[in-house]
């Protein structure tokens, strides 16, 4: 019954369920950037069965695949976007449209999972599927445990058939101590190792909790049993730390007790490049943040990604502007993230790899997203140039092979006000 | 994964999240129902004369009167430069000469006086400054906290007695970052609490130890209104905690502004016995009242922006923009005959109710109809990257099977955010005679790449990319920040 539970917590893989349609795509003519390796020129993708079956300059047509003509065009993995609350939220004022923040425990939620309230229906997820972005991220927040978070593809199905692989990562913050239900930083940390200290206990001496015979342990069980993995280093813990003293906390606490981690925000990483990249420590960062917006983020730069890229550092791009609702409404706006990013010193390849295969990677899904290979999924998008540039339109956007641009619910309302006075018996 | 702090909403959270609970009796109680609510003619019977920029309830119009200078300039030519000037077509290979604060010309046949600094503009760009309408810069200084927390002063839904610029904080530190970003005139707003939040400061983003000296000289004030959630919601537990509280609020408080105004002009006629008792609140809306104050209003939806514009009939005046105006799209033909502009995001919507309809194409759509449309930010990040937005709301227009052409986007960024200032003679376009008021980009404005190399305020280079040495650093930025490139 216990490995029952266990194994319950432990990574799922979901397959993706969407009847991936029997037909035979090919992409022919366009630029093909796989990411995972080198751009082709006047390349071919060829799909089936949702899955990408041929990837190059020389690739055989069958004659009855449906062909997508991109030439002069730009085909890319489908973008994704690491840090979203994309079916967690809806509106971000209206409480009840707000599934992203657990109450826990005293600050500590490890046993939510995120996309058990995932909406399918969210009107959110058109627009950045429309604009590029294939897969995404689901995450909690809030506390000093937020809880676990999951990587959705942004098929329209449902929820089941959204979510590729869950949990994906635990999620917590060393930026905030009075957010995680204490005093200072130093306690913050200290509220960490003795969860964590917990959680090693927890699972030494299971059965004399089940008996009621251990120590006051600082979190419930589900909380502990969610932790395991964490501890054990085999799930992520994405730390939200933006002040390079924080960074560097995380980054001794992951040393401490063999943590995988992540740090998330990272306004002052660039501070400490050197060091992430020593530790193999991923950072996931915006592009558009220069000005000290606290003194947590005082030293944050728009050159932080470009740094970290060229110090070795594995980054994923995110909308991490502070405003504007980068993580639901807006999440299509991760593609100007990127370029934001190039104009301030990354590499193209590395903002594309920012926004495509690393964040796959980081996640535990690039076996399935995040590049143009033979075996993967064909998430695919045809750009009418470069997918950063703002006079770029996205023409095509390919989940599990199929055609999935679909009118958002921006796109009707544009429709029916484009001459005024509407007809409201016009959809 | 990151703690969301929209600072959008902290307009209204920061000072509703703690959840205020003022007790003090609104400024503008329950009208005099004895005042007629006829329309008052706007025409200024004043007898003094041709009114100033402060406060008309003579004699004390304007208290706080700008100290502001030019900086030094040199005479300054940029040749071979692609040139947007907001007034007509772009100019290609073209040059603008700049001299004693002004734009001397711009043209293809421009030469070089002897003493002129000449920069090459081959493959740059070169656009009038950029103007935020909609900023709050100063009274929500980074780093923020609640040290800093100046902008909405959040105890009664009608404080039009307040003024932004006494919340303005010139060492904050975004105000370098936008002048990077191409802004070279801001408006400072109070934030969306109230109905009526205060006058706001028009400003040049320039380095000053006082507010005073950052002051656009003889700029109309403009006054910060709200409509909608933020106010209702921040007054919920005594009120207005309604749509109708709101509108009752509103011609409350001008009924009594119009009463407020007859006293005055009676006794600026006369000057027979004491003058009236001065009420600040009540003297800037019957500045409003004048034609002399220009209402900025923030305001969502569609119905409601239609019922402003009555509400504004009702007692003679009339809404110069509506901020936000997420649904501006909806109601184009009406701003358009009631000639209020619209100032807009390009794509910020979904955040609260009021914010559900909001569509990139909402700028294009409203200019296509005719209206003043203008980007605005309300929000320091965003105002460094004006032209990105612009980008955005452009392309959408565009794909939305509009035919909008730069030339008429530039205008969103310039010349139409100018005129809602009232400053359209002055700045917003590239015209001889006109403040230097002008930004010299690396390519293109509405690519992503590009970025502002020089900008210049009234002739004089006030940021220079290639000269980080040369640029401006707030007290707060010593010290505290390492540095990296603005």
């Amino acid at each position: 019954m216990k490995t029952q539970l266990l194994c319950a917590m432990c990574a799922t893989l979901f397959t993706a369920a969407t009847a991936a349609s029997a037909q035979t795509v090919a992409i022919t003519g366009g630029t093909v950037y796989t990411v995972s390796g080198a751009p082709i020129q006047n390349g071919t993708v060829l799909i089936r069965d949702g899955k990408i079956v041929a990837v190059g300059a020389s690739v055989t047509v069958p004659s009855d695949a449906q062909r997508i003509d991109a030439t002069g065009k730009i085909v890319t993995p489908g973008f994704i976007d690491a840090s979203t609350q994309l079916g967690l939220v809806e509106i971000s004022a209206e409480p009840s449209t707000r599934d992203q923040n657990a109450r826990g425990t005293d600050g500590v939620a490890a046993a939510f999972r995120s996309w058990d309230g995932l909406n399918s229906e969210s009107v959110n997820w058109a627009p950045a599927r429309n604009e590029g972005v294939t897969s995404a991220v689901v995450a909690p927040s809030g506390g000093l445990i937020g809880g676990q978070a999951s990587v959705v593809d942004l098929v329209d199905g449902s929820t089941t058939e959204m979510i590729r692989r869950a949990p994906v990562a635990m999620v917590a913050q060393v930026n905030n101590p009075r957010g995680a239900g204490t005093g200072a930083r130093g306690e913050l940390l200290g509220k960490l190792r003795t969860l964590i200290e917990d959680v090693k206990f927890y699972q030494a001496h299971r059965s004399d909790y089940d008996r009621a015979a251990s120590r006051n342990l600082s979190a419930p069980r589900a909380d502990l049993e969610a932790m395991i993995p964490v501890v054990e280093g085999k799930l992520p813990l994405v730390i939200d730390a933006d002040r390079v003293d924080d960074i560097r906390g995380a980054l001794r606490l992951a040393k401490e007790y063999n943590l995988k981690i992540m740090i998330a925000g990272g306004a002052e990483a660039w501070l400490a490049a050197d060091e992430l990249a020593a530790a193999h420590v991923p950072v996931i960062a915006g592009a558009m943040n220069n000005i000290p917006t606290s003194f947590e983020t005082l030293n944050q730069r728009q050159e932080n990604v470009g740094i970290l890229s060229k110090a070795g550092v594995q980054v994923a791009i995110i909308g991490n502007n502070g405003d504007g609702d980068e993580e639901s409404f807006n999440v299509r706006n991760v593609k100007y993230e990127a370029g934001n990013a190039v104009a301030y010193g990354m590499s193209h390849d590395a903002a594309l790899r920012a926004v495509t295969l690393a964040p796959a990677e980081m996640f535990g899904v690039a076996d399935h997203v995040g590049s143009l290979q033979v075996g993967r999924d064909a998430n695919v998008v045809v750009w009418s140039g470069d997918p950063f540039e703002f006079s770029t339109r996205v023409e095509h956007v390919l989940i599990h092979g199929k055609e999935s641009m679909s009118p958002s619910r921006q796109d009707l309302l544009t429709k029916r006000y484009m001459t005024l006075p509407p007809d409201y018996t016009k959809p | 994964m990151r703690t969301r702090s929209l600072l959008l909403l902290c307009a209204a959270t920061v000072a509703c999240a703690q959840n205020p609970s003022p007790s003090t009796a609104p400024a503008t109680a329950s009208s005099s129902a004895t005042v007629a609510s006829k329309p008052v003619a706007s025409s200024s019977q004043d007898s003094l004369g041709k009114p100033g920029p402060g406060a008309l309830s003579i004699p004390f119009a304007n208290p706080f009167p700008s100290t502001y200078k030019p900086f030094p300039s040199r005479t300054t030519l940029i040749r071979n430069a692609t040139i947007m000037t907001a007034a007509g077509p772009t100019m290609q290979n073209a040059s603008i000469l700049l001299r004693d604060g002004k734009i001397v010309s711009v043209g293809t046949s421009v030469t070089a006086p002897s003493d002129a600094v000449i920069i090459d503009g081959t493959g740059k760009y070169v656009t009038p400054g950029i103007i935020d309408v909609h900023s709050h810069l100063g009274v929500y200084a980074a780093p923020g906290g609640g040290g800093l927390n100046d902008g909405n002063e959040a105890t009664n839904p009608n404080t039009a007695n307040v003024w932004a610029e006494h919340s303005v904080w010139p060492q904050d530190p975004q105000f370098p970052r936008i002048l990077a970003g191409g802004v070279t005139t801001v408006q400072i707003l109070p934030g969306s609490a109230n109905l009526f939040g205060g006058r706001s400061a028009i400003l040049k983003v320039v380095p000053s130890r006082t507010v005073q000296g950052m002051k656009f000289p003889d700029a109309k004030y403009g006054l910060k209104m709200a409509c909608g959630e933020n106010p209702k919601r921040v007054y919920a537990s005594r009120g207005p905690s309604t749509r109708m509280g709101n509108v009752a609020g509103y011609r409350a408080a001008y009924i009594q502004a119009a009463e407020y105004r007859r006293k005055w002009d009676e006794w600026n006629a006369n000057h027979k016995g004491p003058p009236p008792t001065r009420d600040l609140a009540l003297e800037t809306l019957a500045e409003v009242l004048r034609g002399d104050i220009l209402p900025q209003m923030h305001c969502y939806r569609a119905d409601e922006m239609a019922q402003m514009m009555d509400v504004a009939k009702e007692f003679g005046f009339k809404i110069r923009a509506f901020h936000h105006a997420v649904e501006a799209y909806k109601i184009a033909d009406l701003l358009r005959e009631n000639g209020t502009g619209a100032a807009m995001w390009a794509d910020w919507g979904g955040f609260k109710e009021e914010a559900m309809d909001g569509i990139r194409a909402n700028l294009a759509l409203v200019s296509a109809a005719g209206v003043k449309a203008m980007i605005h930010s309300d929000d320091p990040s965003g105002s460094q990257r004006l032209n990105q937005e612009v980008a955005k709301a452009m392309y959408a227009g565009r794909a939305a099977g509009l035919n909008v052409t730069e030339d008429e986007a530039i205008k969103w960024m310039t010349i139409n955010p100018a005129w809602a200032l009232e400053l359209d003679d002055k700045i917003g376009s590239l015209v001889p005679g006109k403040n230097a008021d002008v930004v010299l980009w690396s390519g293109d404005p509405f690519s992503i790449y590009t970025k502002a190399e020089k900008v210049w305020i009234d002739g004089a280079k006030l940021y220079d990319r290639d000269d980080p040495s040369s640029n401006w650093r707030t007290d707060f930025d010593l010290g505290f920040v390492k540095g990296g490139s603005l």
